[in-house]
C-alpha cells in the first residue's frame, strides 16, 4: 500500500540518521516527549533550533573573519551552539563542534577555521535531512508519524500484519489480537 | 506564566511536614531559567510530563522577579549556568539568598571546575546537557530534603527559644523574636492568606537569629579554633549560648564559609571584613534585621541589579535576625549592600556608619545595631560573597550597614548621631550615603530622620514575608520601601520585629519589599538589581528620601520632595509602586494605624504611573546618606510607636502621603 511504503520509508530515513550518526539518543528522547496533545513537538523543536541557532553560526562567521582571533569568545558562541546541538541530538554536529572547542584551546586558528566549516556542513545537511524526514512525516500525519516510527519497525519485519497492525493502533483497538498476530 | 502560588505548593495536599501528598511530586512548580530557547521548550515539555507545574524563563533576572513576587510561588528552580545577561552562579546565589529554594544548575559544561563551583555557590544539583527526562523525574527529592532539613533546624531552636525568657536584647530576644515573628507569621499567613506559608510553616520553626553578638561570639570561637579547625560541635561550647544548636551553628558556618571564600576572591575595601567580623558593638539584635531590610532597598537601588536582590536579601535577612538556618539567606546584607553601591566611599561609609552606630551606643533600647560591624544576623557569607561579586554593591552594603546601625537606635539617637556624623544635609551620614547612592545611580536622599529601625524592621518582615509576616510589623512604622521588589525574605524581618525594638528590623523588612517591588517594576528592562527603592522618611524635620535613579535599580525610592510629608515609613512606598499587596494589607494589624496605614499608602502607590514613579522616586541627588539618614530615621519611627524609646510619633506613618 501506498501508506505501508510511506511509513516504511519515513521509518528508513530515520533510521539512516541514526545508523549515519546524524542524531543520537536525544532525538528519540525528543519523539518520547511527542504525543497527542503535542503531535509535532519534534519538528517544532527542530525547527526552532534551526531558526535560533543560526545567529551563533553567523556570530561565529563574523568572529572568525576578526584579526586577531578571539578565541574566548569563539569558544564562548561555540559552547552555547553546541549545547542546542547537542539538546536536539545533532550528533555529527556536536561533534564537529567539540573539535572546533579543542582548536579554540589550543588557539589555533586554521584548526578553528576548518572545524567550522564542517560544523556548518553538518548543520546544513542535517537541516536537509530532518527537513524531508518531517515532509514526509508529515504526509502520513502527525500522530501517526509517531506510531510509525515504532511500528513501522515491525512492519519492516511483518510486512503482511503492518496494515493490520497501524489500523488497529489508530482505531485504538485492543491489540491483543494484533500483538498476538505480530510476535 | 507565574504559577498560582495561591494553589500552594504541592504540599499543601495536606501531608504536612512530615509527609507529602499523594500526588506528590505532582504538581511541584519548577521555574526553568535558560537563554536558549531549543532547550527551554525541550525541558518545559520533559516537566510536564513528569507531571510538574512549569514556569519557563530565559532572562535571570525575569525569574528573579518572578521568584520575588511569587513568593513561595515555585518549589525549586533550574537554571543554566551559561546565561548572557546573568551569570548562573550569581542567580543561584541570589535565590538562595532570597528565598532559599532547591536551586539545580544544568550545562553543557561538565567539567569538573563548574561543577564544583555549583556546589560551592550552594546548588542542589547540577545536571549535565542534554538532560534527560529521568534525571528530571527525580528533582523532588531536593524540594523534600530541604524542607525536612530546615524543619529539622527549626526544632531544637524553637524550643530553646521559647524556654528562653526575652530579657535581653540581643540574641535572646532576638531569638524570642524569631520564635514570634515565626508563631505570628504563621498566624498572619492564616489569616491573611491561603499562604504558601500556612503549609511552610507546619514545616517551618522559628529561626535562630543571629544577631550582631551571637555573630561576633561565633567568629570569636572560629578565631579561636582556627578556620579550618572550626567544627560546629567545638564552636558551640566555645559560644556557649544556651539555646543554640549544632545545627545552627553548622549552617551558619557553612554561610560564614563561603563568605570567606568569596571575601578572599574578591577583597572588598576595609570595613567589610572587619564589619562581618564583628564590629564594634554587638547591640545588633534587632537592628540587624532592619539593616538588613534597608539594606537591601539600597542594594536594590544599586546599579548592579545582580547582587542587588541578594544584597537586599541579606539586608532583610539581617534585619530580621533571621537565622542563617536554611530557610531563607538574607546573610549579611549589610556587608552586601556596601559591595553593592558604588565602592567608592564603601570604606568611608563604612565607617561611617560604624562611627555613627558606635556613637548612637545610647540607643534607649540598648540595641545598637551594629550592622555594620558585624551585620551580622544573618550576614551569610554567600550573601557577600554574591555581593562582591557584583562589585557594585559596595553603596548598598554601606547603606545597608548605615541602615542597620541606625536601626537600632532610638529615633533620638539616631538622629543625633546622624546629624553629628553627617554634614548638616541629613543627620544620617547622608554624605556618605548620597555619595554612594547618586555613584550608584540612585539617590538615597537620607534626610535627617534615621531609618527608624522599626520600620526597617517591619520593611524586613514585609519583604521576608511578603505575603504576610504582618506580624512583625508591631512596631508600626514599616518603612515603605517602595514596593517589594522581591525581597523575597520577609521572614526574617518579622523575626527581627518581634520583641522590643526588634520591629525595626521587621518593618525594615517589610519596607524594602515593597519598595523593592516598585521599582523592580519600574525597571524592568534594566539589569534587574537593585530596584531603586525610594526611601523616604519623614520623620518630623527630616525626610529620609532616597531617591532613585531610573536608569539604577535602587530601591530607594521618592526623592525628597515628594515624601516630605511622610511619616517616614511609609513614604517610600508611598511615591513608589508599591508592587506588594498582601504585605500591606498583612501589616495593619501591627502596631496599629502605622502599619495599616502605611500599607495601605502602599498598595496605593502602585498606581501610581512609573513617569511619576520615575520622577519622584529617582532623584539623584541623594546620597547614600540620606539614604542612611533615611532608615534611621525609619528606624527611629517604626519603632517609636509601640514603645516611643525613640522619641518617635508613633503615628508619624499615618501621614505617609500616598
Amino acid at each position: 500500500m501506498e501508506r505501508n511504503q510511506m511509513h516504511r520509508q519515513i521509518a528508513n530515513t530515520r533510521k539512516l540518521m541514526f545508523d549515519q550518526g546524524y542524531l543520537d539518543e536525544q532525538f528519540i528522547q525528543l519523539e518520547e516527549l511527542q504525543d497527542g496533545s503535542n503531535p509535532n513537538f519534534v519538528e517544532e523543536v527542530v525547527t526552532l533550533y534551526y531558526r535560533d541557532s543560526a545567529r551563533f553560526l553567523s556570530n561565529l562567521d563574523q568572529a572568525l573573519e576578526k584579526r586577531p582571533l578571539d578565541f574566548s569568545k569563539l569558544d564562548n558562541l561555540m559552547h552555547q551552539f553546541k549545547g542546542s546541538s547537542t539538546s536536539i541530538g545533532a550528533k555529527k554536529v556536536k561533534t564537529e563542534c567539540t573539535h572546533f572547542r579543542n582548536y579554540c584551546n589550543a588557539r589555533n586558528a586554521e584548526g578553528c577555521k576548518r572545524t567550522f566549516q564542517n560544523v556548518k556542513k553538518e548543520y546544513t545537511t542535517l537541516r536537509k535531512k530532518l527537513e524531508a524526514y518531517f515532509q514526509m512525516s508529515r504526509q502520513v500525519g502527525p500522530v501517526e508519524t509517531a506510531y510509525a516510527s515504532s511500528v513501522v519497525v515491525c512492519t519492516i519485519r511483518y510486512d503482511t500484519i503492518h496494515s493490520l497492525h497501524l489500523n488497529i493502533i489508530h482505531s485504538n483497538l485492543p491489540l491483543r489480537r494484533c500483538a498476538a498476530r505480530s510476535h | 506564566m507565574m504559577p498560582s502560588s495561591s494553589g500552594g505548593s504541592w504540599k499543601s495536599s495536606g501531608a504536612g511536614d512530615g509527609g507529602v501528598p499523594d500526588q506528590f511530586p505532582a504538581g511541584l512548580r519548577v521555574l526553568v531559567v535558560d537563554d536558549d530557547p531549543t532547550c527551554l521548550m525541550i525541558l518545559e515539555k520533559m516537566l510536564r510530563h513528569c507531571n510538574y507545574e512549569v514556569t519557563k524563563c530565559n532572562r535571570a533576572e525575569v525569574a528573579l522577579s518572578f521568584l520575588r513576587e511569587n513568593k513561595n510561588g515555585f518549589d525549586v528552580v533550574i537554571s543554566d549556568v551559561h546565561m548572557p545577561d546573568m551569570d548562573g552562579f550569581k542567580l543561584l546565589e541570589h535565590i538562595g539568598l532570597e528565598m532559599d529554594l532547591p536551586v539545580i544548575m544544568m550545562s553543557a559544561d561538565d567539567s569538573k571546575s563548574v561543577v564544583m563551583k555549583g556546589v560551592t555557590h550552594g546548588a542542589c544539583d547540577y545536571l549535565i546537557k542534554p538532560v534527560r527526562i529521568e534525571a528530571l523525574r527525580n528533582i523532588w527529592q531536593h524540594v523534600v530534603r530541604k524542607r525536612k532539613h530546615e524543619w529539622k533546624d527549626f526544632e531544637p531552636s524553637a524550643s530553646a527559644d521559647e524556654q528562653k525568657p526575652p530579657e535581653e536584647p540581643d540574641y535572646s530576644s532576638s531569638a524570642n523574636e524569631g520564635h514570634n515573628w515565626k508563631s505570628t507569621k504563621r498566624r498572619k499567613d492564616e489569616e491573611d492568606e491561603a499562604e504558601e506559608k500556612d503549609d511552610s510553616s507546619s514545616l517551618k520553626k522559628p529561626r535562630v537569629v543571629w544577631s550582631v553578638e551571637l555573630h561576633q561570639q561565633f567568629v570569636a570561637a572560629v578565631n579561636q579554633l582556627g578556620i579550618d579547625k572550626a567544627v560546629p560541635k567545638k564552636i558551640l561550647e566555645l559560644m556557649n549560648v544556651p539555646g543554640l544548636t549544632r545545627e545552627n551553628v553548622a549552617s551558619h558556618l557553612q554561610k560564614y564559609r563561603l563568605y570567606l571564600r568569596r571575601l578572599s576572591g574578591s577583597p572588598l575595601p576595609g570595613g567589610m571584613n572587619a564589619g562581618f567580623m564583628g564590629g564594634p558593638d554587638a547591640g545588633y539584635g534587632s537592628m540587624s534585621s532592619l539593616n538588613g531590610l534597608d539594606l537591601q532597598a539600597l542594594a536594590a537601588s544599586g546599579q548592579l541589579g545582580q547582587l542587588q536582590p541578594q544584597s537586599l536579601a541579606t539586608l532583610q535577612a539581617v534585619a530580621l535576625g533571621r537565622s542563617n538556618n536554611s530557610k531563607s539567606a538574607i546573610p549579611v546584607p549589610v556587608i552586601d549592600q556596601r559591595n553593592i553601591f558604588s565602592f567608592e566611599n564603601p570604606k568611608s561609609r563604612y565607617s561611617e556608619v560604624q562611627s555613627q552606630h558606635l556613637n548612637n551606643s545610647s540607643n534607649n533600647s540598648s540595641k545598637q545595631i551594629n550592622l555594620l560591624p558585624g551585620i551580622p544576623t544573618n550576614m551569610e557569607p554567600k550573601q557577600f560573597v554574591s555581593l562582591q561579586q557584583s562589585g557594585q554593591h559596595s553603596f548598598g552594603s554601606m547603606n545597608h550597614q548605615v541602615l542597620i546601625q541606625m536601626g537600632g537606635q532610638s529615633q533620638t539617637q539616631s538622629q543625633n548621631q546622624v546629624q553629628s556624623n553627617t554634614n548638616a544635609h541629613h543627620g544620617l551620614r547622608q554624605p556618605v550615603l548620597s555619595n554612594d547612592m547618586l555613584t550608584r545611580g540612585g539617590v538615597v536622599d537620607v534626610s535627617t530622620t534615621v531609618y527608624n529601625p522599626v520600620v526597617s524592621v517591619s520593611q524586613a518582615s514585609s519583604l521576608v514575608d511578603f505575603s504576610m509576616n504582618h506580624k512583625t510589623d508591631s512596631s508600626g512604622s514599616s518603612y515603605p520601601l517602595g514596593g517589594s521588589l522581591g525581597i523575597p525574605n520577609v521572614r526574617a524581618t518579622s523575626s527581627a520585629l518581634q520583641g522590643d525594638g526588634n520591629l525595626d528590623t521587621k518593618v525594615s523588612g517589610r519596607r524594602i519589599v515593597p519598595s523593592y517591588d516598585v521599582f523592580n517594576d519600574l525597571n524592568q528592562n534594566r539589569e534587574w538589581g537593585l530596584q531603586a527603592v525610594g526611601l523616604t522618611f519623614d520623620q518630623s524635620p527630616h525626610s529620609i528620601q532616597v531617591g532613585l535613579d531610573a536608569s539604577s535599580p535602587l530601591l530607594l525610592q521618592h526623592n525628597r520632595s515628594s515624601v516630605s510629608e511622610m511619616g517616614g515609613q511609609n513614604r517610600i512606598l508611598a511615591s513608589g509602586k508599591v508592587i506588594f499587596s498582601p504585605e500591606v494589607e498583612a501589616r495593619t494589624h501591627h502596631n496599629g494605624s502605622n502599619v495599616g496605614q502605611q500599607r495601605n499608602t502602599y498598595v496605593k502607590t502602585e498606581s501610581h504611573t512609573d513617569g511619576s514613579f520615575h520622577n519622584t522616586l529617582y532623584s539623584e541627588q541623594y546620597g547614600q546618606d540620606d539614604l542612611l539618614a533615611a532608615i534611621m530615621k525609619q528606624q527611629q519611627q517604626g519603632v517609636g510607636q509601640p514603645e516611643n524609646e525613640f522619641g518617635f510619633d508613633g503615628n508619624a506613618l499615618d501621614d505617609l502621603p500616598v
